[in-house]
Formats: C-alpha cells, structure tokens, sequence
C-alpha cells in the first residue's frame, strides 16, 4: 500500500497532459487452473493532473474489458410448415467472447454517442468496431448481444467505479469461470460532459497452465494419439470397472 | 465441486457430470443403447459447447458399452458371429451415411433433417416396441396361455446361410448385414451409435433373442463409437478427455448396475421401459419443433481452427 502510494504521489508530480491516467492492476496474468472458477481483478489508478481540476463538468472514468475476438454464426428460427426451423444464417466475423463495461454513472450521461462511436465503448459499438458488416443484419447483432448478455458474458455495470475526489478510482471486476484463453483488453476512459479526456490500454494475459495446458496442447498437436489415449482410458476404465463389479454378481 | 475442462473451455460441477455419466450408463447396460441420443442433449444442457459434447460423448460410450459388454460376456449373452455381421455392415453402412450426410450438407437443412429422422425413427421404433411389449407382457399374464411360438421368419429362405449359435439362429448372412447397414447409414447421418434402432430391428427383424441382444448390440457399437472418437479427436480436436473421464467414471459404474438390473428383469418389462425411454425422447424432440421457441435465434461460437 505504501509503495503503491509512493508510486501514485510520483506520478503525479510528473508534468503531462492536462489530465492522464496512471493505472495498476491486481494481476496482469490470469491462469486457468483445473478448479479455476473465475477470477476478480482489481483496477485501480489515478488521474495526475498540473492544474487544479475544473470545476464543472464532473470528471467520470469508464473501464471496459473485452475478451478476444471470435466468428460467430446467428441464426434464425421460422415456422415453416407446421415446424420450426432454421432459415436465415448470419455470420458475424469477429465478436468478444466477453465484454464488460464498468463506469462511475449511467453511460449515455456520461459519454456522447460520437465519443461512443468513435472509441467503441458501449457493447453494440465495440462490436460494430471490429470490421462486422453488419448493414441489413441488426436484427442478428441484436440478437447476438441479447443471448450473450443474458448469459452474463456481455454485461453493464454502471455506477461500478468508485472515484474518489476526482482522482483515485477503483472497480473490482469479475471475470467467468467459463473463460477462453487469451488477451483481454483492457481500457480506461476519462470523461467531462461526455467527452473523452484521456484513455489508457492495457493487456491482461488468460492463460491456461499446468494439466490444463499439456491437455491441450496434446489434443492440437497430436491428435491421433490424443484420441488412441482416450480411447485407451475409457476401454481400460470399462474393464476396471467390470473387475471391480465381478464379484458382485447377484 | 467445480472442475475447468480444458477443450470444451467451460467451467462445469463435477458431480452433475458423474451423474449425468451414471444414468447413461445404467441404460447402457440394461437395455443395449450406448446412450448418445441421451446423453448428448444432457450435456448441452450443462453448457458443453455443442461439438465438444457430440465428440466426448462417444468416447464415454465406448467405456461404457465395454464395461457392459464384459459384464455380458460373462453370462455368455453375447453372439459374437452376429455381432461382426453386424458390424461388417454398419461400416459400411457409416461410410455411405457420412456421404449422404455431405450431400445433405451442401444443400443446407442437415439439421432439420436429422431432427426429423429422430423423430421419425424414435417415434416408429418407440411405439412399435411399446405395443408390442405391452401385448407379450398381457399374453403372459393371461392364465394357460402359452407364448407365441416364433415365426419363421422371412429369412429363413435367403442364400448365404450361417449358424449363430448364441442367438440360436441359422439363417442368412445377408439380413443382418443389410440391418447393420441401414443402422450405420442412420448412425452416421444422427450422429450416434445406433443402438436404440439396432435393438429393435435384432429382435423383430432377425427374430433374435432379447436376453441376447443387447450384449451383441454393445459390441457393435464399441467398434463404431471407437471410430467416431478417433474421427472426432483427428478432425475437429473437440474430445475433451476431462470431460470424458467424469463421464466414464459415473457411466461404467452405471453400467454395472444397468447390466445387473437388467439381468433381473422380463424381457418383456425391459422392451416396455426402453420403449417408454424413446418415446419420451422423441416427445421432447417434437415438442421442440412445434412449439415456439422463446428466442428465435440462435448464436454458435464458431472455433478457429
């Protein structure tokens, strides 16, 4: 706590922009375990300003972490005689497979639609950034960004960040068990009357490690004998349980 | 007690998986059917990525089937001839059926049309089974009765003739390898292992005993779900061997059991609960298509390769 402190009071006698942010993380590794059951991040930092802040309007900070990026496939159902099936497909290129957005208030108060457009903050935005085409196929995005939300990948939390006197903030951010390896994005946003005054991007590393790893590896790069070993253990698995049985007969 | 799966990349409760792999394993055992058109569904329920659950599945299937099998060969209800006619055919039968999946394929619709062939094949085989166990089971009960001496079935009179001793049938090669067949066929386009239709059609096409059948049944299916496993691991590297040994670990104690319970039933009480089994599988794939889905569309994460 102290060195953090030593750290933070530094940084902020250093001479920058008008307002910048300074930034630490809890971890910048995450490692997927055999009994990961998802992970709490830290994001902590502090604004480091020249001048004393305006007085108006209030600065707000947004913090957003976005998993990487996968092609999905939406379709849709249609009833067609009597029967419901699938008919339309619509392929989105690349979608986060996680995304949350952490802010100090209600996003649309405290970012502009332009500032949204043009640093992709909120979930449709961030998705339509990544070179979707997605032109004639909102309903699918939609789609897309309800199912995922109501599974708890895409979420909000507003009013998540705490800011304290206009410097320290901090949020606390939890990442699913049901998580996919690789980098997470991650950025911070300060805002005044909706408009963006500083942003910071960081990485945080998800990672399987130990029987996670090897498992996986084994099953990418030797796939056959990954396949003859499963075969083996449920063959072998088959018998042993059969021996253990064979006594128990009537 | 959570356990991170490292393929499938979900987060999932080890002792609902050991449950899910025990009650497949009990049917497995009791009634011959490697389970797949169960235990698949199941483990989309429990948020397995639908690829990664097809592909483990048949692995647990061959463990399973072996357990059980080796329980069946014990009692020597096993017909081992039958069997690898059988077997012969269903591999042929797979290779076509992987065709015809292909073709399908490329004309879009492949999945409808293997829900409509659950349907279709859970349906006839479910209520066929079911009518017919129910009447075995009243003739039994009525006082003096005596069982229907079995036919002679159309078999008897095709070229080719072979003795199957367990089953105690000397008929023609060629029925059995056209069922094994037309059950790869239907195997490879459902994607399982075929034994809720290869039961069926051994007692009521081959006119095999039930008691028989099923030990001759798993044996088949190890063989094809073996091959599937390896296609699956090789092609698409969705096995997940975590997954597959909590599986296995609840499924071959399943199996036991099953093959016990089994041992004690009528046969004709075993027909009428598969029969029971299937039809409300096949209730539940219906509904599914004529109800009105709550969300109308669907989001597959597609993996990269």
């Amino acid at each position: 706590m102290i060195l953090r402190l030593a750290f933070l009071l530094i940084a902020l006698a250093l001479p920058a922009r008008a307002e910048e942010i300074v930034l630490g993380l809890s971890q910048d590794q995450v490692a997927i375990t055999a009994t990961f059951d998802g992970s709490d991040i830290l994001i902590f930092g502090a604004v480091r300003r020249e001048a004393p802040p305006p007085e108006a309007p209030p600065l707000e900070v947004i913090v957003t972490v976005s998993g990487p990026l996968a092609p999905a496939t939406v379709r849709r159902k249609e009833r067609r005689a009597g029967i419901w099936v699938n008919t339309e497909v619509f392929e989105v290129d690349a979608a986060p497979s996680f995304y949350a957005v952490a802010t100090t208030g209600p996003l649309e108060e405290i970012l502009t639609a332009t500032e949204d457009l043009r640093h992709a903050v909120s979930i449709p935005r961030a998705i339509r950034a990544v070179g979707n085409r997605v032109s004639g196929a909102g309903d699918y995005v939609a789609a897309l960004l309800r199912i995922r939300s109501a599974e708890g990948l895409y979420r909000y939390e507003e009013g998540a960040v705490d800011l304290e006197r206009e410097t320290l903030f901090r949020t606390a951010l939890t990442l699913p068990a049901d998580l996919v390896e690789g980098n997470y994005t991650t950025r911070i946003f300060l805002t005044r009357g909706g408009a963006v005054v500083d942003r910071y991007e960081t990485v945080i590393g998800v990672q399987k490690v130990g029987i996670e790893r090897w498992l996986y590896n084994f099953a990418q790069q030797q796939a056959a004998l990954y396949g003859l070993m499963a075969l083996a253990l449920a063959v072998l698995a088959g018998w042993a349980a059969s021996l253990a049985f064979a006594g128990w007969r009537r | 007690m959570q356990l991170y799966l490292p393929i499938a990349e979900v987060s999932v409760d080890i002792l609902l998986i050991l449950g899910l792999g025990g009650l497949v394993g009990v049917l497995s055992g009791m009634f011959g059917v490697g389970g797949g058109f169960l235990i698949t569904p199941l483990l989309f329920l429990a948020g397995i990525p639908p690829a990664v659950a097809v592909a483990t599945s048949t692995n647990q299937i061959v463990a399973s089937s072996f357990s059980a099998l080796l329980g069946h060969l014990r009692r020597r209800t096993v017909d081992i001839a039958m069997g690898s006619v059988l077997l012969a055919g269903g591999l042929i039968g797979s290779g076509l059926g992987i065709m015809v999946f292909n073709w399908l394929k490329a004309r879009g619709q492949v999945d409808l049309l293997v829900e409509l062939s659950y349907v279709l094949f859970l349906g006839t085989v479910g209520a066929m089974m079911f009518i017919e166990s129910v009447n075995a089971l009243l003739r039994a009960r009525r006082p003096g009765a005596r069982p229907k001496r079995r036919k002679h079935y159309w078999a008897h009179a095709l070229p080719l003739k072979m003795k199957f001793r367990v089953s105690g049938l000397y008929i023609s090669a060629i029925p059995p390898l056209m069922v094994g067949l037309s059950v790869g066929v239907l195997a490879a386009i459902m994607g399982v292992g075929g034994g809720f239709v290869m039961v069926p059609a051994m007692i009521y096409l081959l006119g095999m005993p039930t008691k028989v059948v099923i030990g001759t049944s798993l044996f088949q299916i190890i063989f094809v779900t073996a091959f599937t496993t390896m296609l699956h691991a090789v092609t698409n590297q969705t096995v997940d061997i975590a997954l597959a040994l909590l599986l296995i670990a609840g499924g071959v104690i399943g199996a036991q059991l099953g093959t016990r319970i089994g041992a004690r039933m009528k046969a004709e009480q075993l027909r009428i609960l598969l029969a029971l089994l299937v039809l409300a599988v096949c209730g539940q794939l219906a509904l599914g298509l004529v109800l009105r889905p709550s969300e109308l569309y669907v989001v597959e994460t597609v993996r990269p390769a």
